[in-house]
Order: C-alpha cells, then sequence, then structure tokens
C-alpha cells in the first residue's frame, strides 16, 4: 500500500525528475496539466551553442578554453530552458553513452556528440543508439579508430552491449569478438567536420555470428539486430527508471507497461503516471549537475551572466562535487545515490551555494518558496533560520539541507 | 616508551631536506587543488600511489595469523589466535578477524600480500626504523624521503605528491622539494554564523528519510573530520581517533576522482605499539584500517581514474615473536605489507618467515622492503627506481597485471 503523496509536493517531484526542478510558481499548476505543458511538443528551446572549430592536438591552451566554455553553455541552456525535460534527457543520454573529453580532446566532437543527444532525447531510441555506434567522440573514446579488418579492438563492441543496450548476461564473449569485426571501418578525422567515415578497406565484411545470427554485419546491421533483442528496451526504461524514479527496480508488471511505450517521450509519460512514482519512499540524490542547476534556475541565476571569476568558481566547484559536464569518470556513467554524500564534496556544495545565492535577488524571501520545499526537519528550519537576517546565506545553507540535496 | 606518536617521530628521524620539516610544506588547500585539476589534470593513465602508514609498529604475527603453527602458538599462547579465529587466506595463513573486508577482497582476487618485508640489521627503535622506512637508506642516515627523491628526479612540482595529514611525513621530503600538505583542515569550513547553520544541518532527525540521513551525516562526518585533522589540532595525533583514516581516504578518493595531478598520497594510522593488552587494541585499529581500506577500493573501481590507484600499507616493524608477560609484544621484525588496487596481481609475494629459525627471537626478513618501492616506482609511478633507490636492483616479480 503507497503512502499518499501531496498534488504539490508530486509536482515538484515532476520538475525535480524530468527537469531541473521548478521555477518560482511552477508548483501552483497541477499534476497532469504540468505533465502535459512539461512533455508538449514545444521545439527544444535554449541559448544557442558556442561556435567551436576542430583543433590541432598541440592546441592545448585554445582546448582548455572550448572545454570551459562547452560545460559553461550546457549549465547556461539547463538553467534557461523553457524545454527542461529535453536538456534532463539529453543529460540523461550523456550519462547512459558516457563519453569523457579526458580522452576525446575534442570539445568540438564533444558539442556535436551532445548536439546529437538533444535531438533525438525523446525519439525512439535506436535512431539515437544508431547514431552513437558511428558518433565520431564515442569512436574516438572507444577506441574505434584502432577497430580494423585483422586487428579488431572490441572496446565499443561490449560497451554496446553491456551498458548501452542490453545489459551485461545478455551476449557472450564470442559476440563481443564477432561484433567487434562488424564495427570495423569507420574512423575519425580530427579535422574531418562531425562525421566519422567508413573506410571500406579496414572493413571486416566477411560472415559473422552474432547473438545466434550469421550474416555479413556491420555497424548498422549489427545495430539493428541488437535493438530487436527483447532484452533491449527493457534494460533501457531500467535505465531510464534508475535516474528518474528510484534506485529499486522496476517490477516486471511495471517495465512491460513501460517498454511498451513506442519514444522515450510516451516513456517518461508511462514513468510519470505509474504509482511508484507518487511513492514517498522513491527518493533520489540529486546529482551534483541537477542541484546545481535546480538551484540556479530557482533563483534566476545564469552562468552565461556571471563575471569570469565566478564562472571558475563555478566549474571548480562542480569538480569538486565530483561531477563536470562532459567528464564522466567512466564508460560506465556517473554514480548515483549515496556516492555524491562524499565528506569532502559538502565544502564545495556550500561554496558553491554561497556563489549562486550571491548572485540572487533575494530580498526577504522564504528559503522555502525559493526553493520550493514545503516540509522541512525542525533541524533544517533551525539552521537557515539562524541566518535568516541575511538572505542569501538563508538560502545558501537551506539549498545544502537533506531536503533539498534529495529529491523527495 | 608507550607512545609512539607522529610529531615525535618527525623530530627525531633526522630528516632535515628542503627546510619543509622545520618550516612546513606548501599548504594547499581545497580550491587550490580543484583548480590544478581544472587546469593540469593528471593524465586518467596515469598511475597514483596511495602509501598508509601504521604507526607503533604494527604486530605482523597476528595480522597475516600462521594461526596452525604450532611454533606461533607456544610461542604466544594467550595473544595467539585460533586457526578457526582467523580468517582463512590458504597456505596455512588467514587474517585477523578484524579483517572481513580484505578477507572479502582477497577472495575476489584483489589483495596482493607481500611477507616478511622488512631491511638486513633491523633496527628495534621506533624512529630509526621508521626513518629507515621512510628513507628507504638502511645503512645510513639520509636527508631524503624516497618519495621525496621521486619528486626530485620528476620534475620538483611540489603538488605530485600530497599528505593529507597535518604534517608532512619524511618520506615525502626531497632535497629540492618536499611534497605540498593537505591537512583535512584544509577543507576551510567557514565560521561564524554561516559555519555554525552549517554544522546544524548534520544533526540527525529521527525517522528521517535514509538518503537524507546520509546527507545530514556527510555534514557531521566533515566537520568531525576537520575537527580531528584541523589545522591546530596537534594534540590530537597521539591518538588514533575513530574514522580518521576514513577520513583521509575519503578525501584521497575525491581528490583522485578530481584528476587532481597529484601521484602519491601519504595517510597514516596510528597507536600500533602494543606492548601490552595488544589483543583488542590492535584488533580494533586493523578493523579501523579494514573498513578504509574496503570502502576506499571498492569505490576506486568504479572510475577509471580511481583504477588507477594502488594502495600500499606498512608499518615500521612487526613484533616479537613472544608475547611479553603483559600481554603484549615487543619491538620486533619483518611484516607484512598490503597491496590493493584494480592493477594489482592477486596473491602472496615473498615467503612466510620462519618460526623456528629465528634471529634472536625475531623473524628473519625474506623481502627486502626497497624491492617493493623500486617496484612500486616502476610500475605505478612509471619512474626508472635506479633514480631513487640508488645501489638497490631487487623487484617483488608480478606484484602487477602487465
Amino acid at each position: 500500500m503507497l503512502r499518499a503523496m501531496d498534488e504539490r509536493t508530486a509536482v515538484r517531484r515532476l520538475h525535480d525528475r524530468l527537469g531541473f526542478g521548478p521555477r518560482p510558481g511552477d508548483l501552483d499548476i497541477g499534476f497532469d496539466a504540468t505533465l502535459d505543458r512539461l512533455l508538449g511538443p514545444a521545439a527544444p528551446d535554449g541559448p544557442a551553442p558556442p561556435q567551436l572549430t576542430p583543433l590541432d592536438k598541440s592546441a592545448t591552451q585554445q582546448r582548455a578554453d572550448d572545454e570551459k566554455k562547452l560545460v559553461l553553455w550546457w549549465l547556461d541552456r539547463m538553467v534557461a530552458t523553457t524545454t527542461p525535460v529535453v536538456e534532463r534527457l539529453t543529460w540523461f543520454w550523456h550519462g547512459h553513452f558516457a563519453t569523457s573529453e579526458q580522452k576525446v580532446r575534442s570539445p568540438f566532437l564533444m558539442l556535436a556528440q551532445n548536439q546529437t543527444f538533444r535531438q533525438l532525447a525523446l525519439g525512439p531510441f535506436a535512431p539515437l543508439a544508431k547514431a552513437m555506434i558511428t558518433d565520431p567522440a564515442m569512436l574516438v573514446w572507444l577506441d574505434g579508430n584502432a577497430n580494423r579488418k585483422g586487428t579488431p579492438n572490441e572496446n565499443l563492441a561490449r560497451e554496446f552491449m553491456e551498458l548501452f543496450t542490453l545489459g551485461i548476461g545478455h551476449y557472450g564473449e564470442n559476440d563481443v569478438r564477432e561484433a567487434a569485426r562488424a564495427l570495423t571501418g569507420w574512423t575519425v578525422k580530427r579535422d574531418g567536420g562531425t562525421q566519422a567515415q567508413f573506410a571500406a578497406n579496414r572493413h571486416d565484411s566477411g560472415e559473422k555470428q552474432i547473438l545466434g545470427q550469421k550474416g555479413k554485419f556491420d555497424a548498422a546491421s549489427f545495430a539493428d539486430l541488437v535493438l530487436a533483442r527483447p532484452e533491449s528496451p527493457k534494460f533501457v526504461a531500467s535505465r531510464l527508471w534508475a535516474r528518474l524514479v528510484s534506485s529499486t527496480p522496476p517490477g516486471d508488471d511495471v517495465l512491460g507497461r513501460l517498454v511498451a511505450a513506442q519514444d522515450v517521450r510516451s516513456s517518461l509519460r508511462a514513468i510519470a503516471t505509474e504509482p511508484a512514482f507518487r511513492d514517498p519512499a522513491t527518493t533520489l540524490v540529486k546529482q551534483p549537475v541537477e542541484w546545481l542547476a535546480g538551484l540556479m534556475r530557482a533563483l534566476g541565476v545564469r552562468p552565461s551572466t556571471l563575471d569570469e571569476q565566478a564562472q571558475a568558481k563555478l566549474l571548480g566547484g562542480l569538480r569538486g562535487m565530483g561531477q563536470v559536464p562532459f567528464q564522466p569518470p567512466s564508460v560506465g556513467g556517473w554514480a548515483a545515490g549515496g556516492a555524491w554524500l562524499t565528506t569532502a564534496s559538502g565544502v564545495s556544495r556550500l561554496q558553491l551555494a554561497q556563489l549562486v545565492t550571491s548572485h540572487a535577488q533575494l530580498a526577504g524571501s522564504d528559503p522555502g518558496a525559493v526553493l520550493g520545499v514545503d516540509r522541512w526537519s525542525d533541524r533544517s528550519r533551525a539552521a537557515w533560520q539562524s541566518v535568516a537576517s541575511n538572505p542569501a546565506q538563508a538560502v545558501a545553507i537551506a539549498a545544502c539541507a537533506p531536503e533539498y540535496v534529495v529529491s523527495t | 616508551m608507550n607512545r609512539m606518536t607522529r610529531r615525535r617521530f618527525l623530530a627525531f628521524s633526522g630528516v632535515t631536506a628542503a627546510g619543509a620539516l622545520a618550516f612546513g610544506a606548501t599548504r594547499v588547500n581545497w580550491d587550490d587543488l580543484m583548480s590544478a585539476a581544472a587546469h593540469d589534470p593528471l593524465d586518467p593513465k596515469a598511475g597514483v600511489l596511495v602509501v598508509v602508514t601504521l604507526y607503533g609498529g604494527n604486530d605482523g604475527l597476528n595480522t597475516v595469523v600462521p594461526a596452525s603453527d604450532h611454533a606461533y602458538q607456544d610461542a604466544r599462547p594467550d595473544l595467539a589466535y585460533k586457526p578457526e579465529e582467523v580468517l582463512d587466506l590458504g597456505d596455512g595463513l588467514g587474517l585477523n578477524p578484524g579483517m572481513k573486508g580484505l578477507k572479502g577482497l582477497w577472495d575476489g582476487q584483489g589483495l596482493a600480500i607481500v611477507r616478511g618485508v622488512g631491511y638486513p640489521t633491523p633496527d628495534h627503535s621506533h624512529f630509526r626504523s621508521m626513518a629507515i622506512w621512510q628513507t628507504a637508506s638502511p645503512k645510513s642516515s639520509v636527508p631524503t624521503g624516497w618519495l621525496g627523491r621521486w619528486l626530485d628526479a620528476t620534475g620538483a612540482n611540489p603538488l605530485h605528491a600530497l599528505s593529507v595529514e597535518p604534517v608532512l611525513p619524511p618520506m615525502l621530503a626531497g632535497a629540492q622539494t618536499a611534497a605540498a600538505s593537505f591537512p583535512l583542515g584544509g577543507l576551510a569550513l567557514p565560521k561564524g554564523q554561516l559555519g555554525e547553520a552549517f554544522a546544524m544541518l548534520g544533526k540527525p532527525v529521527t525517522g528521517e528519510e535514509p538518503w537524507q540521513a546520509r546527507a545530514a551525516k556527510s555534514i557531521a562526518d566533515l566537520h568531525e573530520a576537520v575537527k580531528v585533522f584541523g589545522a591546530h589540532s596537534s594534540k590530537t595525533d597521539k591518538t588514533s581517533k575513530t574514522g580518521a583514516l576514513a577520513g583521509q581516504l575519503d578525501l584521497v578518493a575525491s581528490l583522485i576522482e578530481a584528476g587532481v595531478p597529484t601521484r602519491a598520497y601519504s595517510v597514516s594510522l596510528g597507536g600500533f605499539d602494543t606492548h601490552a593488552d595488544e589483543r583488542g587494541t590492535q584488533q580494533r585499529l586493523l578493523t579501523e584500517l579494514d573498513g578504509a581500506l574496503t570502502k576506499f577500493v571498492e569505490r576506486m573501481k568504479k572510475t577509471d581514474r580511481g583504477k588507477q590507484a594502488v594502495v600500499l600499507v606498512y608499518s615500521e616493524f612487526g613484533r616479537r615473536v613472544k608475547a611479553n608477560a603483559s600481554d603484549g609484544t615487543d619491538h620486533g621484525t619483518a611484516g607484512p605489507v598490503f597491496v590493493l588496487g584494480d592493477k594489482v596481481k592477486h596473491g602472496f609475494f615473498g615467503a612466510q618467515p620462519s618460526l623456528s629459525d629465528l634471529d634472536n627471537g625475531d623473524l628473519k626478513q625474506t623481502t627486502d622492503f626497497r624491492d617493493v618501492y623500486a617496484t612500486v616506482l616502476a610500475d605505478v609511478l612509471g619512474t626508472d627506481p635506479g633514480r631513487v633507490l640508488p645501489d638497490h636492483s631487487g623487484r617483488v616479480d608480478g606484484l602487477f597485471t602487465a
């Protein structure tokens, strides 16, 4: 028997889980209307990306500048967008197809990948997965350039099945070896635009046997084969569930309803209308980027309007909390849950909160109203009330309180 | 001497290089480190070494225990663990019952134990023996620590080695440079009303939702860590505060994950000088060590940067084979060294010292500690060991996966 959740809390949850948290006034609209608005057909909206060009490997300073621009732009877009679901799912896919600039070393290609996530964020999964299997940043990240006929590299083939589409246990080692052969031939030139090139002479066009099927598989037909497996939609729905609802996996009945959806937009509607979505027990620890973007949205502070020093502090704070966009820690993606509640990260969290609130217009505002939190423990209320004479400090403390750090 | 403290050891170690110990090392704070990570991130493929020093002389025979050996039982009847009490490792050895996490790592093929590690002509002084381990110079006193010389040899950037302790250990002092020091006190918490308000958030609330409770606990832990390791808390380094090592390693983990350009970290746990009533004290300390190491290793497994981390755990000596009359043991010689991390090849290395062929009541070393250092210098830090350990050619073969 699920405990009831009041409408306002459920609406906040919609904003927390499908977007980057509520803005002032958002919680006065009902659940169904909010869901319709969030999942409506509006075209993706937000500040335009920086103009980046491919860089020479030796242009390290330029690359560092571009990396900074890229992260700040995305954060700014998370804060400013009126279509937060698109940004939230772009963020989700970034974690799902986790690719790191630390190895790719091309902000230009990282941006191109990010735009692909955004463009395909709410559609069916297959086109996105197929785009990723020949995405230039992905190919650099998982050693596609080294995967050639006669000397296959299994990195992309393995992760595509294990982490992106099927999950562990739904393929064998031989499938990985054979799939790697199917993926041979795709290469990336650093000055070659946003598309990978197919070099026929590097491709192994021979017959392969993958997941029990024989054929002259290439990247596209290998992807089709994998995506047609019944495990694939279940795997993807489970990943969405884990990030948007709860670390407790969905039951078979729930999963059955979720995989019936034809595209991600319908999956999100299905997720939001599951009873578990309104269960007070399905809490999630906000990832640092989600927490920060949510705080900036709530307070109307745009990263792009901060001076250079404050922008540097913003990025330093995220690094201190362990999460810099475009730099996931491994191909497995971002951590979840308690991993974000480390001892050291508390220092950075408070610094970030202070940075943001010091740039906000807060005269006389109640921290609960500003952050959209209706219920505080006596502890947390006492904490922010003890600095109530300084509204920026009071909101900073409230933003570090467990009630805001966790999406309840 | 009933208490071996870091501070006393530092004063007596004989390492005086770089003025670092007299005047303090480069003090860095959290912002300095995060800014270094942004401007000069560590190559994600670069190995990272985390050295854990157990001050006081950990009793190796009650850590990696030859419980079924009669000579062990006979030598310390009241102190010995029974075969059924220890956590079986095979080869007639078992881990101290406090080390359940390491037993799990061992069973998961993730722990290397180098046995009988010591140096020729053992010295039973804490200060001298610790100085030997930290300078890697058993025969003569030298003014530099082994990782200090590594710093000198690799560009003399103090940020490349970091001590997460209030005082810099001699192993991190070189002739030209000394490692940076980042005490947990460097986690600068705001003072005044804001600081107090932040601290209030750490208070537990009965019945709080589990993640929220954990968020509150992390704030409480942070304040506790800063209190224990605060810049002005030199009085606290005599005693080992529960959770202190876990706090240090938690910080190291965050720094590694953030891509800070540091390649060698030093953390420590004290209190191992168990001349009396050893069993309870040592088991409590080993339990703390075990919990902190296990948590760190599990966390490090989850990231590409973390997978580059290798932990080395040592103490200045083991203890006498025979118990003394106070249910404790006196200063001894060789002991086991633990090596942990994703790149470590699992298993026993070096021979278990004989309990019948003793040197005046002490174990005879079977592995020279410089073999271990040379191996981590080459395989973790990617440095020719000859530049740090001249005149020493030994290695521990196969300690790391290729």
